[in-house]
């Protein structure tokens, strides 16, 4: 199943905490598409999901946002 | 990947609220990377735990009572500087409002949610006749040096004072 998430309005810690709290509400295999803004949030989102192990499927560019899709691994 | 468990402690000397905002902010963002983070309030710190937001004359003794409501609760924390008799916070919660940046209470909040340990000063308390059934219920020990010591062992500690 696939969830989505946008965080373009919000900014540090805010942007990777509340893909933390979402990767926790989904289960396991699931996949989170994450839209957000260059910088802090493609920096770190990525980053954080990565240290709590799970997989980055892809990272896209839609317009001025991007798109980073997160596979729920643990 | 190695699963190494990483840990920060802050001691929450203050009870500014600008400095409530950068230990809350610390605390859930290294939470979200998946840190173990521990913040122990003590002294004025204790302010942003209390369950009455306000100013109320809580705590055992005439004096504690008296410094607990001149202190008052979350809703009272003076800004560092530029604190403008009181008004400064509230500005300044609106101004974070209006920019997307999380206000205090959403940063405690996260914090909550993504376990953060918080944890009071046994001593601090004791001074100001406080009790575990004045403080928040997310505070679930009242610590001294040595336990803090130890729950810290091996992590990064931050003081903010």
């Amino acid at each position: 199943m696939k969830y989505n998430l946008d965080v373009t309005k919000e900014h540090c810690p805010m942007t990777f905490l509340k893909v933390k709290v979402k990767l926790a509400q989904i289960a396991i295999g699931n996949i989170l598409d994450v839209l957000l803004c260059d910088g802090e949030a493609l920096e770190n989102v990525p980053r954080s999901a990565k240290e709590q192990g799970q997989r980055i499927i892809e990272t896209r560019k839609e317009g001025e946002h991007f798109h980073v899709s997160i596979e729920k691994l643990v | 990947m190695a699963t190494e468990t990483k840990k920060l402690s802050i001691i929450c000397f203050s009870g500014d609220f600008d400095k409530a905002v950068a230990a809350f902010t610390l605390a859930s963002g290294a939470a979200a990377v998946n840190w173990e983070v521990n913040v122990f309030f003590t002294f004025w710190g204790l302010n942003i735990l209390k369950k009455q937001q306000g100013r109320r004359f809580i705590g055992k003794g005439v004096l504690p009572r008296f410094f607990n409501f001149l202190m008052g609760g979350s809703r009272n924390l003076p800004l560092s500087r530029l604190n403008f008799v009181g008004i400064s916070p509230g500005l300044m919660t609106g101004m974070m409002k209006k920019r997307n940046v999380a206000t205090l209470p959403e940063l405690i909040e996260s914090a909550k949610q993504l376990n953060v340990k918080l944890i009071a000063c046994e001593m601090a308390m004791h001074i100001l006749g406080l009790t575990k059934a004045d403080l928040i219920d997310e505070v679930k020990e009242i610590i001294g040096v040595p336990t803090f010591l130890e729950y810290s062992k091996n992590g990064q500690i931050i003081f903010i004072s």
